[in-house]
């Protein structure tokens, strides 16, 4: 069945957009914090959470290939639709970097560059910073040791170079896989099957390293003292079970509709068994992260869990981490709920908020600390990026058959059983 | 006088193939022993799912409360310990220094009670006698067991209904 992104899938998208664009400007204007700092937060949260979800479609895309998985198959270009936001979200990352490299906000503390240097010498109306003892240099009173020492890794030319490579390398993937896909269609080619096997291969090491490094970049760097070597995988594991909760949901909701019956049951079943396994990944690396610093108690890590765990963002924070384990480990671990509707929709949906409150926390208690508002605005705008996601994802999803053709593990994925 | 049919295949698609022909047919096969899980027989041969899962879970919680149970005498109550240079001697706020125990003692009792239950169910414990009608079902070939007990047909009928699939070789006993 033709898949044709019109109607009433459409308007929602787009009454959703509507109020994303409404709590954009209307947030902009009654947002009273210094430099608005709570909308660029939100810009940020929702720009993040998005994006990660459509990087996790590319990532589970090549993980597919490489290991020559052939239950997937048929769900190939629900992947490669999820792409279609891949751009829409870079975007909104790099509008705020470069606001904050304007210094229109302070989310990042490590962009102020009087940070850097050990002392300055007044010079008339402005101060000149510089790094050695001077004829008449004082003491910089804004001087950080610690963020001083990670200069190198947030100069300019290295830290734009680090994005525009992450960026470029999804989008530039995402193209090519999504091209030769296409041209399977049309004539069968094994060498174009092995072709996207390796570069799947190649796609998963960048993969590793820029999933790491883009969450230090543009979420760990928000708390710049702090760091933490197992964050890469922790917002992997997140956006990774984000990913496959829309994916779930959404499948389920195409089935209704009679898009997709190549689907199996057998296929709804590892679905909610991914959306499963993946919520405890994510459990177990939020533990070890959190257990070690807890333990070790170390001032400079610790001070990260203050606020989340002692602080205004306790109840939160605290909820949040249960409902995303305990809620997916009772009601989903049994076989028959992961196979039934009314199990896994309010399961997912109470997962995805939680997740999305997940970045949420990764990003506010670091920005606005202890004056933190949440309101129709930080709704309006989830919403808002929702329509979008849905709206692009839909859009591509229109573009192409839903089943691919030629595909060699297609019959494979056609056939699996459970 | 009742009857076993022990009808051998050498290939486990033709064990499905026959089984379904025959359960069409309204025969009841009572069991297929083979070397190997054959992936989609037990819903045509009508085995219940096995509730080994249920049985796991049981087990892993009854590790998750032994343990935090444990815990809590030991580190709590009998002999109150400084846990991390957080002295708060009381179960809730100590217990993220508790999971990993709990987490592999609940590994522990599942992963041991499961096998040891399915070793039990299935008779196959270390020193059990075997039941497999002929010892090649753990090499290459595939045995399905027919009983005359429970089917309506009479014992031709049933032979003359399995004779008619791809099989390798029959035997009959009398039960």
């Amino acid at each position: 069945m033709e898949f044709k992104f019109e109607g009433r899938l459409k308007r929602v998208t787009q009454v959703l957009m509507a109020i994303g664009a409404t709590a954009l400007v209307g947030g902009f204007l009654t947002d009273t914090s210094d430099h608005h700092q709570r909308w660029w937060a939100n810009l940020l949260i929702n720009g993040f959470f998005y994006f990660s979800m459509a990087l996790a479609a590319l990532f589970f895309y090549a993980l597919q290939y490489a290991t020559e998985s052939g239950w997937s198959a048929v769900l190939k270009r629900w992947f490669e639709a999820l792409w279609g936001f891949l751009p829409w979200g870079a975007a909104v990352i790099v509008v705020v970097l470069v606001a904050g490299k304007l210094h229109l906000h302070h989310l990042y503390h490590w962009m102020d560059h009087t940070l850097y240097h050990e002392y300055m010498v007044e010079a008339g109306d402005h101060v000149d910073y510089v790094d050695e003892m001077v004829e008449g240099a004082v003491l910089n009173p804004n001087y950080d040791h610690v963020i001083a020492g990670k200069a190198a890794y947030f100069g300019d030319a290295f830290f734009w170079l680090r994005t525009l490579v992450y960026i470029a390398t999804f989008l530039i993937f995402a193209r090519l896989f999504r091209k030769w896909s296409l041209q399977e269609d049309e004539a069968p080619s094994l060498d174009l099957h092995y072709k996207q096997f390796r570069r799947s291969a190649l796609f998963l090491v960048f993969f590793a390293v820029f999933s790491s490094t883009l969450s230090w970049d543009w979420i760990m760097s928000i708390d710049t003292h702090w760091f933490s070597t197992l964050f890469g995988w922790y917002v992997f594991s997140g956006m990774w079970v984000s990913f496959m909760i829309f994916t779930n949901v959404s499948m389920i909701w195409m089935r209704s509709k009679g898009y997709f019956q190549e689907v199996s049951e057998s296929h709804m079943h590892d679905l909610g068994k991914w959306m499963f396994a993946i919520s405890m990944l994510w459990s177990y690396l939020w533990l070890s992260q959190f257990l070690l610093i807890w333990y070790s108690n170390i001032p400079e890590e610790v001070t990260y869990y203050m606020s989340r765990v002692l602080g205004d963002y306790k109840v939160p924070f605290l909820l949040m981490f249960f409902v995303n384990f305990a809620v997916p480990f009772y009601v989903l671990i049994a076989r028959d709920a992961k196979r039934n509707p009314r199990f896994v929709i309010p399961v997912a949906i109470l997962i995805f908020i939680a997740h999305f409150v997940d970045v949420y926390l990764l990003v506010i208690p670091g920005t606005m600390f202890d004056h933190n508002h949440f309101g129709f605005f930080e709704v309006g705008l989830f919403l808002g990026f929702l329509g979008l996601f849905m709206n692009r994802t839909f859009a591509t999803l229109a573009k192409a058959p839903l089943l691919s053709k030629n595909h060699p593990m297609l019959q494979e994925s056609m056939e699996l059983h459970y | 006088m009742s009857k076993i049919f022990h009808v051998m295949y050498d290939d486990d698609a033709k064990v499905m193939a026959a089984a379904s022909e025959l359960v069409g047919q309204g025969v009841q096969v009572k069991d297929v022993f083979s070397p190997f899980p054959i992936h989609g027989i037990d819903p045509i041969i009508g085995i219940k799912r096995t509730r080994l899962a249920i049985c796991s879970f049981m087990y892993a919680m009854t590790g998750t409360s032994l343990a935090i149970l444990g815990m809590w005498y030991f580190m709590i109550q009998d002999w109150p310990m400084n846990i991390g240079g957080k002295p708060s001697f009381s179960l809730i706020e100590n217990i993220p220094a508790f999971i990993p125990v709990t987490f592999e003692f609940s590994v522990l009792c599942g992963a041991h009670g499961m096998a040891i239950t399915y070793l039990l169910r299935n008779g196959t414990l270390p020193g059990m006698p075997a039941s497999n009608p002929d010892p090649r079902t753990t090499d290459d070939k595939f045995v399905v067991e027919i009983s005359t007990d429970n089917n309506s047909m009479s014992a031709d009928e049933l032979e003359a209904a399995i004779r008619k699939t791809d099989l390798l070789e029959i035997s009959i006993k009398d039960a």
